[in-house]
């Protein structure tokens, strides 16, 4: 085969093997790196290629879960430094099982790939919009003041709500997905896991009430419930000792 | 001041925080550093009640040096670190410092910076924070290895300690905080507030923990400090309790919890 560069040709165990890099670009969509192959620049284009391949969601084009675990921990560092405040929203796309079951799992794809789509299109280019997994979607908004927290994430809602989906045989889908958000402590040596438990925990909120809704922790959390304080003071403890 | 603990050691940080004021944080902040300063542990009080401190009342000190000097570069924290009577080093906010009652990263900043220092010179250091559960309060304790809550068997008390605990384990990602119950008239009123907690924590903050998957938030009961009229006497002559009146019940208590931490 002549198609091959020179310094592919033959390669010793201990030299480079780019063929399989190189077909994983081609095959990604990304094509070969341009420039004089085998050179130095050409090589940095490649291991730059191939990060970015290795960062995104192979469907979507997202960040993957790899990366989006990266740039939290970065992002609750900064947070904990600057007291900036960055709103984390966890989203889940409405009765998935569904799209699967009834149209097969080419139109799930689609689904997944138009709320990807219509993600990307409502965040600012700083935020991180990554699939978490499944039909789970996580986005790190930084320097998102707590006032704008709801009107960004019902944006979001809306926006998928709002978006068509064709399918292959003409038909026109629509698609609802559920977010829940929450805060970083600001100043607060914290753990994103902590960060991604709230988020979470706000998604649950919106699936058991109801679904295609937004639920953001209401802040402060340190606010004690009724229920809460009647179980505190439940017992025959002050019972006994106040009569 | 040498430094004569060996180089690489870092001091235990344990914040001492209550949720509402005047349960007797500072007076258990500087009891148990004399407690655990007789122990023989190294024990800085580092007064983190930056808006409001009144350590220096307690201890009847009159500090000509204070944490804000050493902030604003007028001394250095060698000259700022103070012995006590209660054989413990303290470093005192000097109090009305307004300023620093906000959390701005300047503060933030300082203070991470001063524990920075300190932290290698000692064997304990207790943090005492702020009433309320403010963002001073929390970053303060974000740097601490362990809290203790203080709580006495009053409802708003008892409440305002919940609240702080569950803002501890849902936002610091704590599994693990001390209790001390203050003023109890009856023996054993500490074990049941705590196990009152625990109850209201594994039922309303637990479930919520990593997505229900049960881990738990372990309340330990380090100590009940008796209502004793022996706190008062103290604290109105300006005394540290164990050195005044050693015998007492609460002072008893006092090493108790000292002990149990220590352990």
């Amino acid at each position: 085969m002549n198609s091959k560069p020179p310094f592919l040709e033959s390669t010793p165990p201990d030299a480079l093997r780019l063929e399989q890099a190189l077909s994983l670009l081609v095959q990604s969509g990304q094509g070969a790196p341009a420039g004089v192959q085998g050179s130095t620049p050409w090589l940095q284009s490649l291991i730059d290629a191939l990060c970015d391949l290795s960062s995104r969601d192979g469907l979507t084009g997202l960040a993957n879960r790899r990366n989006f675990e990266n740039a939290i921990a970065r992002e609750s560092d900064r947070v904990a430094r600057s007291g900036e405040p960055a709103l984390l929203l966890m989203l889940d796309i409405d009765h998935f099982k569904r799209f699967n079951d009834q149209h097969g799992h080419v139109a799930g794809d689609l689904v997944i790939k138009a709320v990807a789509a219509a993600l990307s299109a409502t965040v600012r280019p700083m935020d991180l919009v990554a699939r978490f997994g499944g039909e789970e979607f996580a986005i790190i908004l930084p320097n998102c003041p707590p006032a704008f927290g709801s009107a960004v994430a019902e944006r979001i809602r809306e926006r998928v709500e709002k978006r068509a989906i064709s399918l292959v045989s003409g038909q026109q889908l629509g698609c609802t997905i559920s977010i829940g958000g929450a805060y970083a402590p600001q100043w607060v040596r914290s753990t994103p896991s902590v960060w991604m438990e709230r988020a979470d925990l706000q998604l649950y909120r919106a699936k058991s009430e109801g679904r295609n809704r937004t639920c953001l922790e209401p802040t402060p959390v340190s606010v004690v419930s009724a229920e809460e304080k009647g179980l505190l003071f439940a017992s025959s403890i002050f019972g006994e000792d106040l009569s | 001041m040498s430094s004569a603990v060996a180089p690489g050691r870092r001091a235990r940080i344990t914040a001492i925080t209550s949720g509402k004021g005047g349960v007797g944080k500072t007076f258990l902040s500087a009891n148990l550093a004399t407690a655990l300063a007789r122990q023989g542990e190294k024990v800085l009080v580092l007064d983190a009640d930056l808006g409001l401190a009144n350590l220096d009342v307690v201890l009847n000190l009159h500090p000509k040096v204070t944490l804000h000097d050493v902030f604003t570069g007028k001394a250095t924290l060698e000259e700022a670190i103070l012995p006590a009577p209660g054989g413990f080093s303290v470093l005192l906010a000097g109090s009305g410092l307004v300023e620093y009652s906000r959390l701005t990263p300047h503060v933030r900043e300082q203070l991470v910076d001063i524990i920075g220092r300190v932290a290698p010179r000692f064997d304990r250091i207790l943090l005492d924070t702020g009433a309320g559960i403010s963002d001073v309060v929390l970053h303060a304790i974000s740097l601490a290895d362990d809290v203790l809550v203080i709580a006495t068997p009053e409802p708003t008390s008892m409440t305002d300690a919940y609240a702080t605990i569950k803002l501890l384990a849902t936002q610091q990602g704590r599994r693990a905080i001390r209790v001390v119950v203050n003023q109890v008239s009856v023996a054993g009123e500490g074990r049941t507030i705590r196990n009152q907690l625990q109850l209201v924590v594994d039922r309303f903050v637990v479930p919520h923990l990593n997505g229900g998957s049960g881990e738990a938030v372990a309340l330990e009961l380090q100590g009940e400090i008796p209502t004793d009229p022996a706190v008062r006497e103290a604290v109105q002559r300006r005394a540290l309790l164990l050195e005044k009146l050693p015998g007492s019940r609460a002072a008893l208590a006092v090493v108790g919890i000292a002990a149990r931490m220590a352990a």
